[in-house]
């Protein structure tokens, strides 16, 4: 099969590609930049979502689309989210009518359907579009049903939705939990006791894979969204512990009330675009909900509708990221 | 002719949640010459396969057919739900008084006009003065009538009491007027009633028809037609119609909210007296309006799936047939009536009685009763403390054809009220303290007292000598309560036949004979040695607290007697081994021939201690509940080749009583659909039992007993577990505790006793004080460990625990959480209420409290 793969250059993208090249399938990636980590049988064309023709010129001669790329984070004012996010993944729709493409998956967040409460068992909510100034969930659920609706006799689109992704190289979750950790300032949100589940990366790959091959004009899965993590909620505390022990730093954490963190990142993100800083700030009120309340996820319908069961453990991804930072976090995958 | 009020639009309909399209009009024509308009919610003929009943509901004063929405709403699709506007209420024509005579022949008038097929099963429902209306018409259309729902009504005051006093004021002429017609205060107060029970909707709808004075002339009719006068002109219809309902055979169901203070408990033990085929369910939150208040609609369905099936389940009998047993709850004390051997010794006081003076005592006591009024079927209360006294106080009321109301202080004291309470006692026989106690918490309020020092002086000279003849096997016998671990205590029926079976199953069980001597150290036991013909010995030991029964008072209760056998809870025996100091000399003990123990698991370790002080006894765990016991029984030799077999498993309670099958049957099997296949060997589900001493059923809990009694004398025990090959019966916790996880169900107790197994040796959980439970959606939950840490700080366990407990078990385990303190249950202090656990873990791991319900697809 041949297949774009658009954001390549993330953490899964880089997974993504190299799983579908080792099986045998044709990988073209597509991102803003030449990346240096995706393998040397991935033909990459550099170029933007945003813009039509770009993507036409890619896609062309493939059978499949994995729309990954996305801005994320809460750097930036709306107008780049929706030229990212929205534009960006109509485009991508847009190509894959004109040029006959007959399976989509599109790449989501589980953020599209938060609205701050915790979730406990839940299913894969539709989208909502108010999400107060937090951009990314704003565009992302707008492109979400975007590609919902695009979903056709012609055209199967699905819609995956990774929960907090996680493994060796992610620079996002557990970078930011080492580095924290390391520098001492490392607090865990109502004594870190919410049930969270989360993706260890090679799950997030296998089941956007899963999708992959599940999706076509009349599956089950065609025109819905599915949450995809682990299945195995753990209490905030022990998944961020478990990191530090992975990362070889000390968990010594402070203890930030749910009420305090939610005022501090209400702050915290009003204040930071006035800040001009290019770095992403400590605490938002949307990661406050994250750290502070439950979320997880009914396994079954991705079990049932894509044939996916996660392989790694929680327990095995974290020996993996042990090992992985062992040898000197070099190498991202860490395979 | 005054209009009835203008009828809402659709969009108030729609606002009340009624279907603008189930309101309707109809002129029908009259007995009384003239035609009247109704006004009815009717559903229509619901477009289904299955079959289907027309449901004919009738409202009372002063309600309208909105009464009847949770009827409406839930059955629209699956039946035909008419609820109709009496004339003068709701929204039907306004009209002149008419008598409770009048009103039945209306009832017979719309019934004719309604389009109703002959072929379909005809269910008439109805509410207060709705349900003397229905029942009047019902006794002249036995033959139309397939069923009724009655819910707090009646037909007349029941015997021995007086109208309730707020009608007789509400009835008084002026009074009435002013309250039902001029002001709204009789509609604003049976709306009030119901409290938050109902929503601003269901209040904004109950008093839409009745907003003006106009309207309301009904309601203050309808009141002053209660006939609390002598030569009342509505007197004599009641009294036919009353005097027509044994005739009445269809099933009728007693739907009846129990906090109701004008039509309470005893209304509706007064038509279960009257009318042949009645089942009662009662809702212990609920005051009057119970259909809009409580879940009726949904116990209505069951009973409904019952009715529309009837053919189905011919045969299946609920319970075993009782003509079989042969023998009485007497037949001990009758054996050694001249006996002069100790029947009952009380250690707590010295005091003791032979089996000469127990029988002539007895029967003294059932003389005293029947002289004092008591009559066969009648309710009583045992609030005499154990002892001497209690046990001939149990025998007489049996003897004299009374049923024994038995709540032990061991549900404490608010539960021991409210089950005594939903008895509806008509006597209560203790001392004086427990009459004060009765009195003012109002457990037993139509009761009279007995003071038991006073019955047992009249029973030593009785003022009659002539005994009714003894009870039959099918009579009434007693009604014990279940331990409430989890929700409130069940009365459990029994019938003599049964009580009798279940002594015979003891006796066979345990090979008891003549020679035997029993000391009770929980005292409920001690109701089986007269029974069983064997001396019985209470220990001194407070009832509350069995826990604290020491070893040097076991040793005295058992010397005493020179006992052969010894029963105590799992709590008590603990206690026991706990101040049991080494080179002591337990003659009492050590001549023990049996030890056994019941109510909750027995953890081994003290059953090996145990073994220590009473080496000649060989030690059982009988295997029951308050509804069936013995089920199953096992020795401590083979508990422990269970332990060595299986590590993997839940309790092995070892196998099944002679007289007694086990099934194992699929886990969430419906009930309702009959006797369901026994899974195969080996497999996991729910566990069923039949023996003759099953009990008859639940008390004034229709639904609950019907979902326990799928047909055939099977009995649902609600616990979960297996059947292996040689026949052991595995039990594996509580059907409701099943984890339901989305790889299948877990049960909790194997998971807990492998946690024990692997962990108490290391100190990190202490045998009994750890729990497992689910938390999330059905079908998709994880696994929680609760471990109790006495005093400790609730929350997440520390990282070695958590690793030592994810270490011990095969199945993911979601978190680990310490609890101060268990929720367990008040009478054995062991059972872990894992239901309300599994709130708790929840909440605590939810981060914070969910600020409304997710939205669901």
């Amino acid at each position: 099969m041949e297949i774009l793969v658009t954001g390549a250059s993330s953490l899964i993208g880089t997974n993504l590609a190299s799983e579908l090249v080792d099986r045998g399938d044709n990988v073209v990636a597509m991102q803003r930049r030449r990346s240096s980590a995706l393998s040397a049988s991935v033909r990459q064309v550099v170029g933007d979502v945003a813009d039509l023709a770009a993507v036409k010129n890619a896609m062309a001669g493939c059978d499949a689309v994995i729309h990954l790329a996305a801005k994320v984070g809460v750097i930036g004012g709306r107008d780049e989210y929706v030229r990212a996010n929205v534009d960006g993944t109509r485009n991508v729709l847009t190509a894959a009518q004109e040029l006959g493409v007959r399976r989509f998956v599109h790449v989501s967040s589980p953020s599209v359907a938060h609205d701050g409460s915790p979730i406990v068992g839940g299913g894969a909510d539709p989208a909502i579009v108010a999400h107060g100034t937090a951009w990314y969930p704003e565009t992302k659920a707008i492109a979400e049903r975007l590609a919902l609706s695009a979903n056709n006799d012609d055209l199967a689109v699905v819609v995956i939705r990774p929960h907090l992704v996680w493994g060796p190289g992610d620079t996002q979750l557990v970078g930011r939990i080492a580095e924290r950790a390391a520098a001492g300032k490392l607090a865990l949100v109502g004594g870190g006791r919410a049930l969270v589940d989360t993706t260890y990366i090679d799950n997030a790959v296998s089941a956007l894979i899963a999708a992959l091959d599940a999706v076509h004009p009349g599956a089950a899965c065609a025109g819905r969204s599915y949450v995809i993590a682990n299945g195995e909620p753990r209490p905030v505390r022990e998944l961020v512990s478990g990191i530090c022990v992975a990362a070889g730093v000390e968990f010594s954490p402070r203890d930030v009330p749910l009420g305090a963190a939610r005022r501090i990142g209400t702050v915290i993100e009003r204040v930071w675009p006035h800040l001009r800083r290019d770095d992403e700030p400590p605490l938002t009120r949307f990661l406050a909900d994250q750290l502070g309340t439950a979320h997880w996820f009914d396994p079954r319908p991705a079990r049932v509708d894509l044939g996916w069961r996660p392989r790694v453990t929680i327990d095995e991804g974290l020996q993996r990221l042990a090992d992985w930072y062992a040898v000197g976090e070099t190498e991202p995958g860490g395979r | 002719m005054i209009e009835p009020p203008s009828l809402p639009g659709g969009a108030k309909w729609r606002e009340w949640g009624i279907d603008p399209a189930w309101s309707n009009v109809i002129d029908v024509p009259s007995h009384d010459g003239s035609s009247h308009r109704w006004h009815m919610l009717d559903t229509g003929r619901p477009e289904t396969d299955e079959p289907w009943a027309t449901i004919v509901c009738v409202h009372g004063n002063p309600t309208w057919a909105y009464a009847w929405k949770s009827f409406l709403t839930r059955f629209a699709e699956r039946h035909r739900v008419i609820a109709l506007d009496q004339l003068g209420m709701g929204f039907s024509d306004r009209v002149s008084h008419r008598g409770y005579a009048h009103r039945v022949a209306d009832l017979g008038d719309v019934m004719r006009s309604l389009d109703l097929d002959a072929e379909t099963p005809l269910v008439l429902a109805a509410h207060d003065w709705g349900g003397a209306i229905a029942m009047g018409w019902a006794v002249d259309h036995t033959d139309d009538v397939d069923g009724m729902v009655l819910c707090n009504t009646g037909i007349g005051v029941p015997e021995g009491r007086g109208a309730p006093k707020i009608i007789r004021l509400a009835a008084s002429a002026p009074l009435r007027d002013l309250v039902c017609r001029r002001t709204s205060g009789f509609v604003e107060g049976t709306v009030r009633l119901s409290g938050d029970r109902i929503d601003a909707i269901d209040r904004q709808a109950f008093r839409a028809p009745y907003r003006e004075a106009r309207h309301r002339q009904a309601i203050a009719d309808f009141v002053g037609d209660v006939p609390l006068r002598d030569g009342h002109p509505s007197a004599p219809a009641l009294e036919r119609v009353s005097n027509k309902l044994g005739g009445l055979d269809a099933p009728v169901l007693l739907a009846w909210g129990a906090r109701d203070i004008v039509f309470d408990d005893d209304f509706a033990n007064d038509l279960a007296g009257r009318i042949p085929n009645t089942e009662i369910q009662r809702f212990g939150e609920a005051n009057h309006l119970v259909m809009a208040e409580a879940d009726v609609a949904t116990t209505v369905d069951t009973w409904l799936t019952d009715l529309l099936s009837a053919g189905q389940l011919d045969g299946a009998a609920a319970s075993a047939d009782l003509s079989l047993v042969g023998s009485s709850v007497f037949d001990g004390v009758e054996r050694r009536r001249s006996d002069g051997a100790v029947a009952v010794h009380d250690a707590a006081t010295g005091t003791s009685i032979t089996f000469a003076d127990f029988a002539r005592r007895v029967d003294g006591v059932a003389a005293a009763l029947r002289h004092r009024g008591l009559e066969a079927g009648d309710r009583v209360a045992m609030l005499t403390p154990p002892g001497v006294d209690l046990l001939v106080a149990v025998y007489g009321v049996w003897r004299a054809g009374g049923v024994t109301v038995i709540a032990d202080r061991g549900l404490g004291l608010r539960g021991l009220g409210a089950a005594v309470a939903s008895t509806r006692p008509n006597w209560t026989l203790g001392p004086r303290a427990a009459r004060m106690a009765s009195g003012a918490m109002r457990w037993a309020p139509g009761a009279t007292h007995i003071d038991t020092a006073a019955l047992m002086s009249e029973a030593a000279d009785p003022p009659v000598t002539e005994l009714p003849a003894p009870p039959t096997p099918g009579d009434d016998v007693a009604i014990l309560f279940t331990s409430g671990a989890t929700g409130p205590a069940k009365g459990v029926r029994y019938r003599h036949g049964q009580l009798a079976a279940q002594r015979d199953a003891l006796a066979a069980t345990y090979a008891i004979t003549d020679d035997d001597r029993l000391v009770a150290a929980f005292a409920p036991f001690a109701l089986y040695g007269p029974a069983l013909g064997v001396p019985t010995a209470f220990t001194d030991c407070d009832v509350t607290t069995p826990g604290e029964l020491t070893a040097d008072a076991f040793d005295l209760a058992c010397a005493a007697i020179d006992a052969t056998m010894a029963f105590a809870s799992p709590a008590a025996l603990a206690n026991v081994v706990a101040t049991a100091t080494d080179g002591d000399d337990r003659a009492g003990l050590a001549a023990l021939r049996l030890v056994f123990s019941a109510g909750a698991p027995v953890p081994s370790e003290i059953l090996h201690k145990v073994r220590d002080l009473t080496p000649r006894a060989e030690l059982h765990t009988p295997y029951g509940m308050t509804e069936a016991l013995p089920v199953a029984d096992i020795d401590l030799d083979g508990i422990d080749a269970a332990e060595a077999s299986d590590q993997d498993a839940g309790v092995c309670v070892g196998v099944p009583v002679a007289g007694a099958e086990v099934m194992i049957a699929p886990l969430d099997f419906d009930a309702l659909h009959g006797i369901p296949p026994a899974v195969s060997t080996g497999g996991f589900g729910e566990i069923l039992v039949r023996a003759p001493w099953v009990s008859d059923g639940y008390l004034g809990r229709w639904e609950t007993q019907r979902l326990a009694r799928p047909g055939g004398g099977w009995h649902r025990t609600g616990d979960v577990g297996r059947l292996d090959e040689i026949g052991r019966l595995w039990v594996d916790g509580r059907a409701v505790h099943v984890i339901r996880s989305d790889d299948g169900p877990i049960a909790s107790v194997p998971l807990e006793r492998a946690l024990e197994r692997q962990l108490c040796p290391q100190n990190l959980v202490t045998a009994g004080r750890v729990a497992a439970v689910g938390i999330g959606p059905h079908d998709c939950q994880q696994v929680v460990i609760v471990v109790e840490r006495r005093g400790g700080k609730a929350g997440l366990a520390d990282e070695v625990l958590a690793a030592a407990v994810r270490g011990a078990l095969e199945v993911p385990v979601a978190a680990v959480l310490i609890t101060g303190s268990m929720p367990v249950d008040i009478r054995h202090n062991t059972k872990i209420d894992r239901l309300k656990l599994a709130t708790w873990a929840s909440e605590e791991l939810a981060g914070e409290r969910a600020r409304r319900p997710r939205r669901r697809r």
